[in-house]
């Protein structure tokens, strides 16, 4: 077990260091990006003027305040809430990410599948794991929202927040096939038949 | 007694704010519960960083997850309450309305889209959102409104099925345990795992959300109910899915049942989880003006 202090951009070898159970803390620039900016960008045609390469990207929709365009807040947008949604949804949008973008980490939770572990290790990723429901903690890690695109699909823009000692995140998916939910969910799995007998129930 | 539409407004702008930022008393001694037991050093850290963001949003006055949910108000009307000149219409309208003053005063982050549009009003409101449930209660004096962000990545995660009288309570328990496993980290465990057994199909979802939403440490009313609730929260927990589904002791706070009588044909079970940011607020307005508390 490894601790990494990343500032982004990172390179691939930055990322291939990264095993499974080591811890990162990210420093610098972190991309927030869901559900509603992935459809638009990979299945409607849209493009972002980011530059994603070599960066993390962070599944969420933050909860953000309307302020006067400032030099703390250049967007007009001040955080109020940034937390970390469920990634699964979002499994089939990781290569296209890696290969079009150039997108080196993936930070979520409840972890992403086979395709994303496939795409970690080709093109060399991996995947962050933050605790979810814990966005009053994760907000102060954020200093600012320095800019933001594809703002119509509000709050599912794509989001350029500032961070600092954001982590730290446990690396649960990396380039070399290793993913800690697989990890647990063989083990889980093994244990469903003598879970049942418990229960006086005979496993099919 | 008579009560004032914007009194029901302003306090059900006020619940959904709180809810969303100070966990229930049974969900911290939940917690507390489980970091006692756990005996995995990740899931040690993974509860302990949990603990810290409920001390983090009180002391920052902050929301403690940034899902602000599907909001629901489950309201309860006493004896002889009425609302300002009308009836339940103004008091649907006014929950409403404070519901879509919470998210634009705040303000918060409107989570609800039309579905097939997905075009968002930033109102946290829509067709048949917020959901809002009206029950009676003959002994109860005035009216109490109880107010539920509900979470998406537990909710994402719900089943109902079918099973037939000859599977038995057996096809129950093992309907149980595979949703656990299929959620996964999904749900954001430690999760309240809601069963709901019996009634309709659509009665059954709604049991299993009554269930999901049930304070800790209370029971379900029907002693057999109440027991299986025992059997399954011990199972659940040596699944080893753990906080986060990193692993550990931690899966879920507890299993919760709800039950209703059913067709001799049928044996419907559902599930519905509540995630470990189990939020609930809830407020009673009397003659002596209104009360908070979850």
């Amino acid at each position: 077990m490894t601790h990494h202090d990343l500032t982004t951009p990172i390179t691939e070898a930055q990322a291939r260091a990264l095993r499974v159970d080591d811890t990162v803390t990210l420093q610098r620039t972190l991309y927030g990006i869901r559900d509603a900016t992935q459809i638009a960008m990979f299945d409607r045609g849209r493009t972002t003027r980011f530059d994603l390469a070599g960066h993390a990207v962070i599944h969420t929709a933050p909860n953000v305040k309307k302020v006067a365009p400032s030099p703390q807040h250049p967007t007009g947008y001040a955080p109020v809430c940034i937390g970390t949604t469920t990634s699964a949804r979002m499994e089939r949008f990781t290569r296209p990410l890696m290969q079009h973008y150039g997108v080196r980490l993936v930070i979520g939770k409840g972890g992403l599948g086979a395709a994303s572990l496939a795409a970690f290790g080709e093109l060399g990723g991996a995947y962050l794991a933050i605790i979810g429901g814990t966005a009053a903690l994760e907000t102060t890690w954020i200093e600012a929202i320095e800019d933001v695109d594809l703002d119509d699909l509000n709050p599912e823009s794509l989001w350029r927040f500032r961070i600092r000692d954001f982590g730290p995140l446990r690396v649960a998916m990396d380039s070399h096939g290793g993913s800690l939910y697989d990890a647990v969910d063989v083990k889980a799995r093994d244990k469903r038949a003598a879970v049942l007998a418990t229960l006086g129930v005979k496993s099919r | 007694m008579r009560i004032d539409p914007k009194t029901i407004e302003n306090v059900s702008k006020e619940l959904y704010i709180r809810a969303l930022k100070i966990l229930p008393p049974d969900v911290k001694r939940g917690f507390d519960t489980l970091a006692a037991k756990e005996t995995s050093s990740t899931a040690q850290n993974v509860l302990g960083t949990m603990i810290k963001n409920i001390s983090i949003a009180e002391a920052t006055d902050n929301l403690l997850c940034q899902d602000t949910g599907i909001p629901i108000y489950n309201v309860t009307i006493g004896r002889g309450v009425q609302f300002g000149d009308g009836d339940g219409t103004a008091l649907k309208a006014a929950i409403r309305k404070g519901c879509e003053r919470a998210t634009r005063e705040h303000p918060l982050r409107s989570s609800i889209v039309h579905p097939l549009t997905r075009k968002n009003e930033h109102t946290s409101c829509g067709i048949g959102v917020p959901v809002i449930h009206i029950d009676h209660a003959d002994a109860a004096e005035g009216v109490r409104v109880e107010m539920i962000p509900k979470g998406s990545g537990s909710e994402n995660n719900s089943w109902l099925k079918m099973a037939l009288p000859a599977e038995g309570v057996d096809a129950i328990k093992t309907f149980v345990v595979d949703c656990v496993l299929d959620a996964g980290g999904k749900t954001c465990p430690p999760t309240i795992i809601g069963v709901g057994i019996g009634g309709t199909a659509d009665l059954c979802v709604h049991l299993a959300k009554i269930a999901a939403t049930r304070a800790l440490g209370t029971q379900c009313a029907d002693p057999e109910g109440a027991k299986l609730e025992t059997e399954l929260s011990e199972a659940v927990n040596m699944l080893g899915v753990g906080p986060q589904g990193l692993g550990g002791d931690s899966t879920a706070f507890a299993v919760h049942v709800e039950l209703a009588a059913t067709h001799i044909t049928m044996n419907p079970v559902a599930v519905n989880m509540q995630c470990h940011s189990a939020r609930r607020a809830s407020a009673t307005i009397t003659d002596a003006g209104v009360t908070y508390g979850f």
